[in-house]
């Protein structure tokens, strides 16, 4: 079993809800979902929708074309149609003469007969929609209940009235085209994106401050912490990015592990204080979910087009580190590793998600936090003398001593500075220590990077490189591709700056996919392996990429 | 008892001999002084030019952060240790021109911190542009034909936004200068002094101008006359009244929600997050098989 279930509608019309629903019953008859929103910069009209991606094991990638249509108005089903497979079934509540396997059912009507209000026209798709899935209709009531139980029983009588009409109604309708109801399973899942993990595993690895100005598809970070008030992260609202990580940093620097949010044109107006974290040698683990671009780009569709910016952000030199999560599960990984290592080795760390990470519900066995390895690494004042914030170390790591942590006075500045971080023009001897102390941590952070995931590339002809959020699409194209007989495998990069050692395989054929038009990663593989990459595969117009896309650039 | 050898630094100072930047600086140490606050309980935070660099020329705690930037960087550090004095010291150009934004989104904040303008109507680091207070008409090593533009009044836009303690100060006036510093670092919520620094090699004035134009706030003005003080503070650039324009009750300060859930101390000596919270989200996100719930 592998169904794609496309729910579609104007932006306002419910669909996330009713996708939400449909997912969480599915889940609550043990089937893994994988669900994914696509919607327009806008709040009411429009094209959205939900998409699930129900199967006996969790797929966790997206599929491209749809096995069941769920269209709330004409405009949507003429939009989604071509996405249906040959067979396919449509539900809606307009009777169409197209030749399809078409399900028509008067939403709002039925609702009004059964439900006592057009307003239940929702619950009524969603029970003709279980209906035409084989989903036992109990599993639809008791989401329901749930759901409208704060806005009292009657409500909620209402909603499974409407819903339960539709599920018979469709099932009448369908007779013996009726599936065989889904037989339940014992699997147990986390449901969740890797946006909603990302405050969580932050809270976990020590962080206590969040500045952030509102950009989509970033939002949910700051959001998070503002709603989730137990997890003691103080989160403000900032007049503007500049603003949201100088505040961050200036956090930090007083002890705080701190975060900031943000998406690509965001993170341009953060980009001079990147370069001041880096300066004044100050931990900030900085959220970029990205999204197409030039300039305001498409707002709420994904992409992977600020790799390279992230990599060279920020003016002067300076160490950083940058990481791309691939799934819920490694974000959690990422986001802890991402407070570590900033706060070990003193530097600004990027988290480079997308908008896909953001807005897609993974279903995952379980998601582990780690511990933070360290609490923390200001130094212990105690053990200090005379103390000098940038002392010149055999490392390259000063000790550091937040502001206000103790007697001992902080100096930070940046500046060119001394060891005691007074401002200095000191050409001879003080600006190349300083600078030779700062880009050690470069090296030494080379040997702290993660090597890719590498599989079945034993006897392969052919290598699919990605990063980041492509994982499992990859994965998924490279497995069809073994089944029909050719040598795949695969590796995937989650940590991208300093680049990990790389050994590319001699005898296969290199694709890099990626989700952008210049092939930022591939150009950085060349670099660094000094070979050329002759397969580029990338996607840019703000579609997540799946497997479908991989083997047809493939064929 | 803090004394004032307690503030003094030797680090080299670049400032041009004679500036009245140094009078600013022995004001500031007579207030901490008279305070009685000790120099690790103290932060100093600026941002660039010439007045931005005074954090170095006393002892303290010190952020030295980016041009404009100084504001966002102080609330930063007063949410992470609020038993820290913060002070941003930064001149007109980097707190009203470069960060303006956050100046006027800081007023409506109210974080409990003290900025001290350094106010010299020019941008003199970087050699005698007109700055957000230069009077209209002034020429400049860029305008020419003299600033087109009025200067901005960031002191009635304090009062306007809610600030509640707002005085301008005279940088040749030492005894006022350290009192003002001192009334504004006790009073809770943001406190702004803007300081007349006339700035004796690219500004247009020299001190004696100054000195004719800076008249004290009448003995009768009530301090809470919210319209009095806006009057007062729109009389500049003709006429500088100077001393306490706008001071009334404190308001809520900022993060002090946050501050009463999480207690006092600085964010870094909090302990960790108790990991059953994390996992009560986690079982929150985890959608269990209707077969397993109903089996105990």
């Amino acid at each position: 079993m592998d169904q794609s279930l496309f729910l579609c509608g104007a932006a306002g019309e419910g669909i996330q809800t009713i996708g939400e629903v449909v997912a969480r019953a599915f889940l609550a008859h043990g089937y893994p979902v994988f669900a994914t929103s696509e919607f327009e910069s806008r709040i009411r009209g429009g094209h959205s929708s939900t998409r699930l991606r129900i199967a006996e094991t969790p797929t966790n990638a997206p599929r491209p074309d749809a096995d069941l249509l769920l269209a709330l108005n004409p405009a949507a089903l003429d939009h989604y149609l071509p996405a249906l497979r040959d067979g396919g079934t449509v539900i809606s509540p307009d009777e169409r003469d197209d030749k399809i396997d078409s399900l028509a059912l008067p939403f709002a009507a039925i609702a009004e007969e059964h439900g006592g209000s057009k307003r239940y026209a929702n619950a009524v798709a969603a029970g003709a929609l279980a209906a035409a899935v084989g989903l036992p209709f109990a599993r639809i009531g008791e989401i329901l209940s749930t759901t409208f139980a704060p806005r009292g029983q009657e409500v909620v009588e209402a909603n499974v009235a409407a819903a339960q009409a539709g599920y018979d109604l469709a099932l009448e309708r369908l007779g013996h085209r009726a599936p065989t109801p889904l037989p339940s399973r014992e699997d147990r899942h986390v449901f969740t994106s890797a946006h909603d993990v990302i405050p969580l595993a932050a809270a976990a690895a020590g962080c206590r401050f969040i500045a952030a100005y509102p950009m989509s598809p970033s939002t949910g970070i700051i959001t998070a912490f503002s709603r989730h008030t137990d997890l003691g992260v103080f989160a403000e609202q900032a007049e503007d990015e500049i603003a949201a990580i100088n505040m961050s940093i200036g956090a930090s620097a007083a002890g705080a592990r701190a975060m900031t949010a943000t998406s690509g044109g965001g993170f341009a107006l953060m980009t001079e204080a990147l370069s001041l974290a880096g300066m004044t040698e100050t931990p900030i683990v900085v959220l970029i979910a990205q999204r197409p671009g030039p300039a305001t780009g498409l707002p709420t569709r994904t992409a992977q087009e600020d790799l390279l910016f992230a990599v060279r952000a920020g003016h002067g030199e300076f160490p950083r580190l940058v990481l791309a999560p691939s799934d819920p599960q490694d974000a959690a990984v990422k986001t802890v590793r991402a407070f570590d290592l900033a706060d070990r080795f003193q530097i600004p760390v990027i988290l480079l998600t997308d908008q896909y990470l953001a807005d897609s519900f993974f279903s995952l066995p379980e998601v582990e936090i780690p511990e933070a390895p360290v609490r923390s690494y200001l130094a212990d004042p105690t053990e200090i003398h005379d103390y000098a914030r940038y002392a010149l170390t055999d490392d390259g790591i000063s000790p550091r001593l937040a502001l206000g942590q103790s007697q001992h006075l902080v100096c930070i500045d940046s500046d060119e500075h001394t060891e005691a971080g007074h401002i200095t023009e000191d050409l001879a001897t003080v600006r190349p220590a300083m600078v030779a102390k700062r880009m050690q941590k470069e090296r030494r952070l080379r040997a702290v990077v993660e090597p890719p995931q590498r599989s079945n590339l034993e006897g392969a002809a052919i290598a699919l490189v990605g990063w980041g959020s492509t994982s499992n699409a990859i994965d998924e194209a490279a497995r069809r591709l073994r089944k029909s007989g050719r040598a795949v495998g695969t590796i995937h990069f989650t940590e991208l700056w300093p680049l990990p050692e790389i050994d590319l395989p001699r005898d296969a054929e290199i694709y890099v996919i990626e989700g952008n038009a210049s092939g930022q990663f591939a150009g950085l593989l060349e670099q660094a392996a000094g070979t050329t990459i002759a397969g580029r595969i990338g996607r840019s117009d703000g579609v997540p990429i799946d497997a479908e896309f991989i083997l047809e650039a493939l064929r | 008892m803090t004394t004032s050898d307690a503030y003094r630094s030797d680090v080299e100072n670049q400032w041009c001999p004679g500036c009245p930047n140094f009078g600013i600086l022995t004001a500031l140490k007579r207030a901490l002084v008279s305070l009685d606050l000790a120099p690790h309980e103290v932060c100093l935070v600026s941002g660039i030019g010439q007045a931005a660099k005074l954090p170095h020329y006393l002892n303290g705690h010190v952020f030295n952060g980016l041009h404009g930037r100084s504001i966002p960087a102080a609330l930063g550090i007063h949410v992470a240790n609020p038993s820290l004095k913060i002070l941003v010291t930064s001149g007109d150009g980097c707190l009203f021109g470069e960060g303006g934004n956050h100046f006027l989104h800081t007023l409506r904040r109210n974080p409990d911190i003290t900025v001290l303008a350094h106010d010299n109507q020019i941008y003199a680091l970087t050699k005698g542009q007109g700055s957000p207070t230069t009077r209209r008409g002034t020429k400049t090593r860029l305008q020419f034909d003299g600033v087109e533009v009025d200067p901005s009044q960031m002191l009635a836009t304090a009062i306007v936004h809610g600030c509640t303690f707002v005085a301008r100060g005279f940088a040749g006036d030492l005894d006022g200068l350290s009192d003002l510093i001192a009334r504004a670092v006790s009073h809770r919520g943001l406190s702004l002094v803007d300081i007349l620094q006339p700035c004796i090699t690219w500004g247009a004035h020299p001190v004696d101008w100054y000195r004719e134009r800076v008249v004290p706030i009448p003995a009768d003005h009530d301090p809470t006359d919210r319209n009095r003080a806006i009057d007062l503070a729109l009389e500049a650039p003709e006429r500088f009244p100077v001393g306490v324009l706008y001071e009334t009750t404190p308001r809520e300060t900022f993060a002090s929600s946050y501050r009463e859930r999480i207690g006092d101390r600085p964010l870094h000596r909090l302990p960790p997050i108790d990991r059953t919270v994390i996992d009560r989200h986690l079982e929150n996100m985890t959608i269990r098989p209707k077969s397993q719930e109903e089996s105990p």
